[in-house]
């Protein structure tokens, strides 16, 4: 197996992510492009964890979970907020502060 | 070896396809459902990078957990059934580019600098072990940092649902 | 690359090889069907007798084919798809419940040879293997993940069926069962400390005499905590809110008719299998024999290959008739009391306790004093129990105070 095809597989993962970020206007899809860029970055670590042998990369890959799901804890409960505030949640529409 | 690249063609098909059908899908929760397959895809392939430990917890935290709190946040702020056609920005279309461009510059770094590389095909599953030799001994303190992380997420995730 | 622990798997893939696999596979499967069907019939038979009531005794010898009959009639019915529901989901859902029933039960130990020293390794056409589909070093973990897959059945039955009475069901289904998990997970880690591994075979073979089992080696918390929250999880009675037909109608498969309904209701049972099965193996030593010192309970007229599976069998039976046994005689847990007993009881004792668990461990690789260690953690899991009842009081009186701020 190549090493470059786990990172090339990542690099795909991260710019369709990307893509989500940018493209989606609900709040939840871009949560969820946010994990598919999680989601690639740790299949990076972990290629690289395996050709240098160590198990350091294993360790920020449990590290990045455990972070990713306290960000969607919290994500999550904004949303909640927002759907509660205004019944709906684009993100276009909290523009309340501009100009 | 060979069965390893079929292996890895499959999910990696499979991964490329979900993602691509979570940010174009028209139904949140259908989106949902597509990232649930791309982490599942992702902990096969960590399975086949001999990482068993990290493809088992993120079955158990990531598709056990995670996904289900935001099917959760979906139904409790009622994703309708049927189609949402107004899912996407006005100025969608210029994500199409920024992505392109991204992957062009990564994949030619990546190819440019690793080449034809293997990976060693002679390595051994990481036991847990070594593991937790590692998280409690050079990464200790940033696990104290995420258990702090976690503590504030939760508080915060409470304080911020709370009806008052 | 992935290097199991069952020797099998580390020779060559000749066709022999391939075949035990398939074989075990095959058997697994069978076994697995047959075996929710009977403990349909046992579970109605049982209730039947406690009921005072003689239960299904009309289709086959003591109405053992009852299930089949039950099964066939259900094929036949009419199968519905409601207008507001999504297709695909609905149709889905039914197999995310029954499938990681099966998967779950791949790396469970169900015999072989544990009276001699070979460590449960038997041998079959010349090849010598554990009897189970997989040994992965984190298999229990593996087991854990699966049934936390289980999940998605619920949920996503509920939200696809279109209507209010499922969804309500299914969200009260799935955050009982995400809340107990954190109980069943830590009072595995108290296991997983004691036996030093997290691979099935391992596990069992780490609990030779009676005093080593870990029902007695973890103290006799970690079972009751285990028990409890794996009813919790198999939405069993007395946790069984969220298929109340007094409530909710249904619940989750209320929309559901025919052969999908079949499917969740086996689901639910072959879960059931499974989880007595993942009790056993965990702390009642699985195929383990009864041994107290050197002796060990021999069963006659049977090959030693086999007592492996006969003691498993007997004990698996032991724990299906407790969990019909809890159907029958205990009354439902409100969905409040349910909650309140996953997340401020179950969760602090299991944690208290696997903190105990390794301040021995320590002490004991430290040649420190035992009675000490005892003492000095016992004070201070009294300190965080007067903590906790404390914080508990003072939150009840908020909240009576300004009303359920959720």
């Amino acid at each position: 197996m190549l090493l470059n095809q786990f990172l090339l597989l990542g690099a795909v993962l991260f710019c369709i992510g990307v893509y989500g970020v940018i493209a989606r206007k609900n709040a939840v899809m871009v949560l969820m492009s946010i994990e598919l860029i999680l989601n690639s970055v740790n299949l990076n670590l972990l290629a690289f964890a395996m050709r240098s042998g160590t198990a350091d990369g294993h360790t920020f890959a449990l590290y990045i979970i455990a972070v990713a799901a306290a960000e969607v804890g919290v994500g999550l409960a904004l949303v909640l907020l927002i759907y509660r505030n205004k019944r709906n949640i684009a993100l276009e529409d909290l523009s309340e502060m501009k100009g | 070896m060979v069965a390893q690249n079929i292996f890895f063609a499959i999910f990696a098909v499979i991964m490329v396809v979900g993602a691509l059908r979570v940010v174009t899908s028209n139904n949140v929760v259908h989106a949902a459902l597509w990232l649930v397959t791309v982490l599942a895809g992702a902990a096969g392939q960590y399975i086949l990078l001999s990482a068993e430990f990290v493809a088992v917890t993120q079955v158990l935290v990531y598709i056990g957990a995670v996904m289900v709190l935001f099917l959760f946040g979906t139904m409790l702020t009622r994703a309708r059934l049927g189609e949402e056609t107004d899912l996407n920005n006005k100025t969608w279309i210029l994500g199409i580019p920024v992505a392109l461009l991204l992957f062009g510059t990564m994949s030619y770094a990546l190819i440019d600098s690793f080449g034809d590389e293997k990976l060693p095909e002679d390595a051994t599953v990481v036991s847990t072990q070594v593991i937790s030799d590692q998280i409690f001994g050079p990464y200790l303190i940033p696990f104290w940092a995420l258990s702090f992380v976690l503590l504030a997420a939760t508080i915060g995730a409470i304080v911020l649902a709370r009806k008052d | 690359m992935i290097i199991s622990l069952d020797p099998l798997l580390t020779e060559d893939f000749t066709a022999t090889v391939i075949a035990i696999v398939l074989l075990k596979v095959l058997v697994i499967f069978v076994v697995g069907l047959v075996a929710t069907m009977l403990m349909v019939w046992f579970e109605r038979k049982t209730i039947a007798g406690m009921q005072n009531r003689v239960g299904p005794n009309k289709a086959g010898p003591f109405g053992l084919l009852q299930t089949l009959a039950d099964g066939i009639k259900l094929f036949f019915k009419e199968d519905l798809l409601p207008v507001k529901a999504d297709k695909f989901v609905f149709r889905f859902a039914p197999y995310l419940s029954f499938v990681p029933a099966f998967l779950a039960f791949a790396v469970i130990p169900v015999g072989g040879d544990f009276r001699g020293d070979t460590g449960g390794i038997v041998t079959w056409f010349g090849h010598a293997t554990r009897v189970q589909l997989a040994d992965p070093p984190v298999g229990f973990l593996f087991a854990l993940a699966i049934s936390s897959i289980a999940v998605y059945g619920i949920m996503l039955a509920g939200w696809s069926s279109g209507s209010k009475y499922p969804l309500l069901g299914s969200v009260r289904a799935s955050a009982q069962m995400i809340s107990y998990e954190a109980a069943l997970a830590l009072s595995f880690g108290a296991v997983v400390l004691v036996a030093g591994t997290m691979s099935t075979s391992g596990i069992v073979n780490v609990q030779e005499t009676l005093g080593d089992w870990h029902v007695v080696a973890t103290g006799f918390v970690p079972f009751v905590i285990f028990l409890m929250a794996a009813t919790a999880e198999l939405n069993r009675p007395p946790f069984d809110l969220v298929e109340a037909e007094q409530e909710l109608v249904g619940g989750f498969n209320t929309e559901y008719s025919s052969i999908r309904f079949a499917l969740f209701f086996l689901a639910e049972f072959m879960n059931t299998i499974t989880m007595s099965a993942v009790i056993v193996t965990l702390f009642f030593g699985g195929p383990q024999p009864i041994r107290i010192g050197d002796t060990a309970l021999d069963i006659p007229l049977i090959p030693n290959d086999l007592e492996g599976t006969v003691w498993l069998l007997g004990k698996v039976l032991v724990f299906l008739y407790v969990y019909v046994w809890l159907r029958g005689t205990l009354p439902r847990l409100r969905y409040d009391q349910l909650m309140n007993l996953g997340w401020k009881l179950l969760i602090p004792t299991s944690l208290g306790w696997f903190m105990l668990l390794a301040a021995q461990n320590v002490g004991q690789d430290r040649g420190w004093n035992t009675g000490v260690v005892t003492a000095v953690s016992i004070a201070v899991i009294l300190i965080c129990v007067m903590i906790v009842q404390a914080a508990l009081k003072v939150s009840a009186a908020n909240r009576e105070r300004e009303g359920s701020v959720f």
